[in-house]
């Protein structure tokens, strides 16, 4: 079929139906991949790890399948960049730490799982934050990953790996975590799709654990109907995770489908705007929300009086359940160990490796977390965190008596350069202040590129949540959004694409 | 962040931060010590906004999913077997981890 560059520049729909009528095969897609990111990946370093044998091995499966006349599923064929938090048994499983470095799971993930069953090709294991803790990758222990747009900024995060790799055409589809915006802020800061599940929509079942209470898998993607096949494919209740939904999948493909959004009610959230949100992010934020009246939606201001306490909340309870969570690296059983003499006790070799092993971001989040569930301490921040998150579900509650969804920018700021918040923590923080709330509810949300900030060029992403297990909400606003804006622009949003983002100047960006 | 910097009362010393060190198996530098102590003073005073607001008798949320007593069926399934296991420890030996002295000199 077409040349190489034609097809990387396919949308994953496209890809599967292309692999399912025979226009291409699995291995031919797989391979073009394979060699973009042997081509570009040198700049922008969003695999940790790239698996080309099982890629092409899993890829020639769906091959014979089809070639014995074999039912395929909507995504067969079409490859994935996963974020190194699930486990894999047949790859390394890192977690972006040093603690970590070369472990070999024994066992698979069920989103792991899941995605080849449906014959999805996983093409390798991105990079992260260390344990998903950061929006930029910058706290990766295997250094940064670039942003495709421009490589001197960071991707966003914590899945900034996967971001990376789906807006660099690298693959077509990426998947992420969120747990205080980890899938949207990256999605945001890279022009993608980045969805955030109904939390227990999507298993944790061989996610390695940072936060258990809010950690939800999700799908990236380059438009709105590739993320909703993704959704779809990885959803659905486990019987290995206790806090998985027992309910059926949110109709998330046909809303991808229908985008429209005529006599929807949509709340524009008045705490998340104003001082700090940059000019450019305001401008296409408010232009999209007149669009999205212009198409038939019917707007109201809402207020959430508890959303500006959205950030402490979540910096009192995500570090807590860490504390707990990374206990479990004790230099025991797997993992790093270090200073293990002959002489030195369980407990010396335990506070060696966890000190060389653990990143700086992941040691404040510990000391953090064991200092708010420390006796005397505890009922003044974690308990009050627990009774405010309480407060913020119950905005949630009352905003979504009035309105079908809410909306508001998915970050305040673009992408920002590579080591300006590095080591100034609350400045980092602040990348996840719109996207905490839905995360703290457990209900879902989605970002949506709606253009270039006109200050420096860089994408701007819109923000739209919707109630627990309404996930199908969150893909008709998308999909009415996308549409109306190519429509607007005569050609789809990453056609303005340019370094790494713009597939035809592969060449002038490598230079 | 408005009013982030409000509640400058609460404040974390650099023999606390020691202390959660201890607590959180650890073993900082002193460098280290330095520089934490001062950037988690900075987010325990931020993150003690919570306490401005009112909520007595709020119930806590200790989970997003509000799910109780979840059971599924007791069905035997094969474990890991223990050679896969091990393959991974940082020591092995006899079949099992094999771990440093539980106990120190002191």
């Amino acid at each position: 079929m077409a040349a190489a560059t034609e097809l990387l520049m396919l949308t994953a729909a496209q890809m599967a139906a292309a692999v399912a009528d025979g226009q291409v095969s699995a291995v031919e897609l797989t391979r073009a991949h394979l060699d973009r990111i042997e081509a570009t990946d040198v700049k922008l370093h969003a695999f940790l790890h790239v698996s080309a044998e099982s890629a092409l091995a899993a890829a020639r499966v769906v091959d014979d399948r089809r070639a014995a006349g074999e039912p395929l599923g909507p995504l067969a064929g079409v490859p994935v960049a996963l974020k190194d938090v699930f486990t894999t048994a047949d790859m390394p499983t890192t977690c972006g730490s040093a603690i970590l470095a070369g472990w070999q799971p024994p066992y698979d993930a069920t989103v792991t799982r899941r995605l080849r069953e449906a014959g999805v090709v996983i093409l390798g294991k991105t990079n992260m934050d260390e344990f998903a803790m950061g929006s930029s990758t910058e706290n990766s222990a295997f250094g940064p990953s670039r942003n495709p747009w421009d490589l001197s900024r960071v991707p966003g995060g914590s899945s900034g790996g996967s971001a990376a790799a789906v807006a660099a055409y690298q693959a077509p589809l990426g998947i992420g975590t969120d747990t205080g915006g980890s899938i949207r802020q990256p999605a945001s800061v890279c022009g993608l799709v980045g969805v955030k599940p109904t939390y227990g929509g999507s298993s944790r079942f061989g996610l390695v654990a940072f936060a258990s209470s809010l950690d939800t898998p999700g799908p990236l993607g380059r438009t709105v109907l590739d993320a909703a096949l993704l959704h779809a494919a990885i959803s659905g209740h486990d019987p290995y995770d206790s806090t998985s939904l027992d309910a059926p999948v949110p109709g998330v493909v046909a809303a991808a489908r229908n985008a429209d959004v005529a006599g929807l009610r949509v709340g524009v959230v008045a705490e998340l705007s104003g001082e700090g949100y940059a000019p450019g992010v305001l401008t296409r934020f408010n232009e999209t929300v007149e669009l999205l009246e212009s198409l038939g939606a019917k707007v109201t201001e809402v207020s959430c009086p508890h959303f500006s306490y959205a950030l402490p909340v979540y910096y009192l309870i995500a570090p807590s359940e860490c504390s707990s969570n990374l206990a479990r690296f004790d230099a025991m059983r797997y993992g790093l160990r270090i200073g293990d003499d002959g002489e030195a006790s369980a407990e010396d070799v335990m506070s060696m490796t966890r000190a060389a092993g653990f990143g700086a971001e992941v040691k404040r989040r510990i000391m953090l977390g064991t200092y708010a569930l420390s006796s005397g301490y505890y009922d003044a921040y974690y308990g009050k965190a627990q009774q405010v998150r309480t407060l913020i579900i119950r905005d949630f509650d009352a905003a979504f008596e009035q309105v079908d969804v809410l909306v508001s920018p998915t970050t305040p700021t673009t992408a920002f350069p590579i080591g300006e918040r590095a080591d100034d923590p609350m400045a980092m923080y602040l990348a996840d202040l719109c996207t905490i709330p839905s995360d703290l509810a457990g209900n879902a949300a989605m970002s949506v590129p709606c253009g270039l900030a006109p200050e420096d060029g860089l994408p701007v992403g819109f923000q739209i949540m919707a109630p627990v297990l309404a996930d199908d909400r969150l893909y008709r606003v998308g999909a009415a959004v996308e549409a109306a804006l190519d429509t607007r622009r005569g050609q789809p949003f990453l056609s303005q694409a340019r370094g790494l983002a713009g597939v035809n100047e592969t060449a002038e960006a490598q230079r | 962040m408005a009013g982030a910097t409000r509640i400058t009362s609460v404040s974390i010393t650099r023999d606390e931060v020691a202390h959660l060190a201890r607590l959180s198996r650890l073993a900082l530098t002193d460098d280290e010590l330095d520089h934490f102590a001062g950037q988690l003073d900075v987010i325990v005073g931020a993150v003690a906004r919570v306490q401005e607001v009112a909520a007595a008798g709020i119930p806590p949320t200790t989970h997003a999913a509000d799910l109780v007593n979840v059971f599924r069926d007791d069905v035997i399934v094969p474990p890991l077997a223990a050679d896969v296991v091990l393959a991974q420890a940082p020591a092995a030996e006899a079949g099992r981890f094999r771990v440093p002295r539980i106990l120190a000199e002191d």
